[in-house]
């Protein structure tokens, strides 16, 4: 691996979170390094999303410090961490039911329209000429997810599998430089799993995004990623390439024990 | 504009044809593709220049006069291009089903000798790769679609863009430009201009040679006898190695000078339909039958007013449609209430489909319910049927406008001559008739007459009108033990013709009596499931219902009713049937790659079954193995119910319905 491509996109050093007298993180750090894949694993509870929430700015937490492309911050709301490139799809399917396919994803290409809401409304002159290029971005991705039967069809009546496929792209229409899946494949059959699993390795390999994803599915974990982060009530159990945290017995009898 | 009367007779090669169309009429919309969500579209002049730029690219790889190059995947301009750019060579193309699976791709490109393969996309790459030791021949493989492909390193593999940027490089240079004329002038019409293996219904597929010359003739001829012309569109979605394809598009398509739209994928081919409003379609039997289908499920759930509309102009469309398309005389009253229900239920029907510009419509394949083709004729589709087979470059009977009939299929095309061997085999000699199996000379030899006459395996007879109607395969055409007639196509059609069921296997050779398998359609018989309250999680849950097999009991109970009003097949009904425990599939081998049952693998793999059918058991069982898509097999363990159903009395006094 060259020197860039090791280098850190982001840190979270020492972060503590609490809700009052609850503590959903405790003194975690890890890093994330540009160009990887990172998954962040662990029993339900464990503080996965809550970190996620942590690092894309929902969740501001009380302790710790968080490096992002260099610069440190304590706060940041969410609409400044997509303004930097930092996009996300959520555990429950976040879209716009009642739009279709190829409007969600031309959602995600809002932070990128240059021209005003007047423009955009008279649709004329650059501000056509600019939906015409960010269309073809988004027919792009429709081709690269392979659904360009539902390009037309109100998300709210697609099944599960495909809503998160578009959540995904709507995600990858910001052009992320880091992108944070919250259980991409939850409630996938093996079919739509492989598919998916294809997916996210094209849009790190081909698309260049670094991706932090958390899945309960060890077999896609393993496959995946390039390091594993493990989270047990709130604190950092193990951190590592998988092979390695696979063999690690605190891991073993924290998560992994519970499927044997 | 009668193309047929512009083109002039020195085309006797698709690649002169295609040189042709790019002088006369260059600027004419040739291809389509729907790509990113837009039709791209291509005039005969641009085509002319990417297929040479192709043909350039090809000669650069080494292929040559004589060599097979093969094509596998999906309808796609640049691999049309690629078809054309092999005939342009002298090189022999050969379009494989996309969807056959890597061992069998594998043994047919090992048949064909292919040294090139132009791939559509990673999957097709992916089934060539994983045989690639049993492929010493494949030099190079071509593909479409980059996507995944990126970081493969695999010597010999290339992208077709690439190839074809190279072939256009190439072509500035005078004298290779010269050379390739040289080499379209070079091809000549009995050269073979196409490999087309046919499906494998009666067992290993076999490759059959055309000829450009003839083929070209037969498609003149059937372009003259529906009368299409340059402004006619298709849209191209039919299997690209199947001869309805091949003739249909491609070759009517370079004849006539028509555009050819290819969709953007296999799911969205319905919705594309729509978008391009074709105006000669081609469709198998059980297409019509699940677009109805779907038509009649969405009216299910459709608003009373609605609902009434439908059914009260159906039946206005049932009395009188066929009849005012066929140009008879009926009273004002039923023209007006027809006029007011095309405004109301027709045109807007047609259009959900696609079908609002169809001037010709073909059907063919498997027989066609005659409600089913009622149904689409009585809303004034021209649906017509015909009869063909590889071996013919497709006809060898058509149905002319206004002669039409859902039991037959027509009299002899243009030019074809038909006769009945004395065993009741369809024989034919047609313009478009095959040179041979390629690398089986005795295969060709067993397939034709001391004459010269194709035999076709096929049983039939010529109606009173001429029009000739095909009953079975002959070898399949069996006889009970008491010596009555057995065409188990004919009974399993019968059954095929209720929406419910999907597919039937009809046993009778050489038994007692009848009996029958049965596949349950399962969006039909799902989407009943659905308004009565009846749950499953699967197709052999659902299957096993006793209430579906009280539902199937009443069809097959209908049948037989039917049946016992044919003097010739009273005694050939139904006895005993059961509902199978898994779907038949190609992937499984019960199905040809054309969803044809393979009569005799099923009657291996089910055996068991077929034992109780005769063995007086009330229930059997079966452990089959199945195959899932990515390759691995697994064993499905089912038992079915099997189920009695009494036989009417012979009805003497009954017409043959």
């Amino acid at each position: 691996m060259t020197e860039a491509a090791d280098a850190i996109l982001l840190a979270v050093e020492n972060v503590s979170l609490s809700f009052g007298g609850v503590r959903a993180i405790s003194d975690v750090s890890f890093d994330i390094r540009k160009g990887e894949i990172r998954a962040i694993i662990g029993p339900n509870g464990a503080g996965k999303t809550s970190m996620l929430n942590v690092v894309n700015g929902f969740y501001h937490p009380q302790e710790g410090r968080i490096t992002y492309r260099g610069r440190t911050r304590s706060r940041m709301k969410p609409h400044d961490a997509a303004e930097q490139g930092v996009a996300r799809t959520f555990q429950n399917v976040a879209l716009f039911k009642g739009m279709t396919t190829l409007d969600n994803i031309m959602t995600g290409r809002s932070l990128k329209m240059k021209r005003g809401l007047i423009w955009q409304a008279l649709r004329h002159g650059p501000a056509l000429a600019e939906e015409i290029e960010h269309r073809r971005v988004c027919e792009e991705i429709i081709d690269f997810l392979e659904i360009e039967h539902i390009r037309k069809v109100p998300v709210g009546a697609l099944p599960y599998g495909l809503q998160k496929r578009v959540e995904f792209g709507r995600a990858l229409a910001m052009e992320p430089t880091l992108l944070l899946l919250d259980e991409p494949m939850a409630g996938m059959n093996l079919e739509e799993k492989e598919d998916m699993s294809r997916f996210v390795v094209e849009a790190n390999r081909q698309r260049g995004a670094t991706i932090a994803l958390i899945e309960h599915d060890i077999g896609v974990v393993m496959d995946l990623s390039d390091r594993v982060l493990v989270l047990e009530y709130g604190r950092k159990i193990a951190d590592g390439v998988p092979e390695v945290v696979k063999a690690d017995p605190k891991v073993i009898d924290a998560y992994l024990g519970l499927g044997h | 504009m009668g193309s047929a009367r512009e083109t002039s007779v020195a085309s006797d090669t698709f690649a002169k044809l295609l040189r042709e169309h790019a002088v006369r009429r260059g600027d004419r919309p040739a291809f389509r593709h729907k790509d990113f969500g837009l039709w791209q579209t291509w005039t005969w002049a641009q085509v002319y220049n990417e297929t040479r730029a192709s043909a350039a690219g090809l000669i650069g790889l080494g292929l040559d006069r004589g060599h097979t190059m093969a094509i596998a995947g999906a309808n796609r301009p640049k691999l049309y291009w690629s078809m054309t750019a092999a005939q342009m060579i002298g090189a022999i193309p050969a379009p494989f089903y996309a969807d056959s699976v890597a061992d069998e791709l594998a043994t047919l490109l090992e048949h064909a000798e292919a040294s090139v393969v132009i791939a559509q996309d990673q999957e097709q790459v992916d089934k060539i790769l994983s045989t690639r030791d049993r492929l010493p021949r494949v030099r190079h493989i071509l593909y479409d679609e980059p996507r995944g492909l990126g970081d493969y390193d695999e010597p010999g593999l290339h992208a077709l863009a690439a190839v074809m940027a190279k072939g256009r490089a190439a072509l500035v240079d005078a004298i290779a430009s010269a050379d390739l004329d040289r080499r379209i002038d070079a091809g000549k019409g009995s050269d073979p201009s196409v490999i087309l293996y046919t499906s494998g219904t009666t067992g290993r597929s076999k490759g059959v040679v055309l000829s450009g010359e003839r083929s070209i003739v037969a498609a003149r001829s059937t372009v003259a006898f529906d009368r299409l012309t340059e402004r006619d569109e298709v849209l191209a979605y039919l299997p690209l190695a199947w001869v309805g394809d091949h003739y249909l598009n491609y070759a009517q398509g370079y004849v006539a000078g028509f555009c050819m739209a290819c969709p953007e994928s296999a799911d969205t081919a319905a919705g594309d339909l729509r978008e391009i409003g074709p105006t000669f379609h081609f469709a198998p039997p059980r297409v019509f039958e699940a677009l109805l289908t779907g038509v009649e499920i969405r009216m299910e759930d459709a608003g009373a007013v609605k609902k009434w509309l439908y059914r009260r102009f159906m039946e206005v469309a049932k009395r009188w449609g066929e009849r005012i398309a066929n140009g008879e005389k009926v009273p004002f009253s039923a023209r007006l209430a027809y006029g007011l229900g095309d405004l109301l239920i027709y045109a807007p029907l047609k259009n959900a489909l696609g079908f609002s510009r169809i001037r010709v419509a073909y059907t063919a394949g498997e027989a066609i319910g005659a409600d089913l083709f009622a149904f689409y004729r009585s809303i004034g589709l021209n649906l017509k049927q015909l009869y063909g087979q590889t071996e013919a470059f497709l006809y060898v009977t058509a149905q002319a406008d206004r002669a039409v009939r859902s039991d037959a299929v027509g009299p002899p095309a243009p030019d074809v001559y038909v006769r009945i061997a004395s065993d009741g085999e369809v024989q034919f000699k047609s313009p478009g008739m095959f040179v041979g199996y390629f690398r089986e000379d005795d295969k060709t030899r067993e397939a034709l007459t001391e004459d010269g006459y194709v035999k076709t395996g096929d049983a039939g007879f010529f109606e009173a009108d001429g029009q000739l109607k095909i009953v079975d395969r002959a070898k399949d055409v069996g006889r009970l033990v008491n010596g009555q007639l057995f065409p188990p196509k004919y009974i399993e059609n019968k059954l095929k013709f209720f929406p419910n069921i999907r597919e039937a296997v009809a046993i009778g050779d050489g038994r007692e009596f009848v009996t029958a398998m049965i596949n349950i359609e399962l969006a039909s018989v799902g989407n009943w499931a659905e308004r009565n309250n009846v749950s499953y999680a699967s197709y052999q849950e659902l299957a096993a219902h006793p209430r579906v097999t009280e539902m199937i009991g009443a069809h097959v109970d209908a049948v037989n009713h039917a049946l016992s009003r044919e003097p010739m097949m009273a005694a050939a009904q139904i006895r005993r049937f059961l509902i199978l425990p898994k779907e038949l599939d190609a992937d499984d081998g019960e199905l040809t790659r054309t969803q044809k049952v393979r009569r005799r693998f099923i009657a291996e793999r089910y055996a068991p079954l077929i034992d109780g059918l005769y063995n007086g058991a009330e229930e059997a069982s079966i452990a089959a193995e199945i195959t899932y898509e990515d390759g691995r097999k697994g064993k499905l363990v089912g038992a079915s119910r099997i189920v009695d159903t009494p036989p009417y009395p012979k009805a003497p006094e009954a017409r043959a319905a």
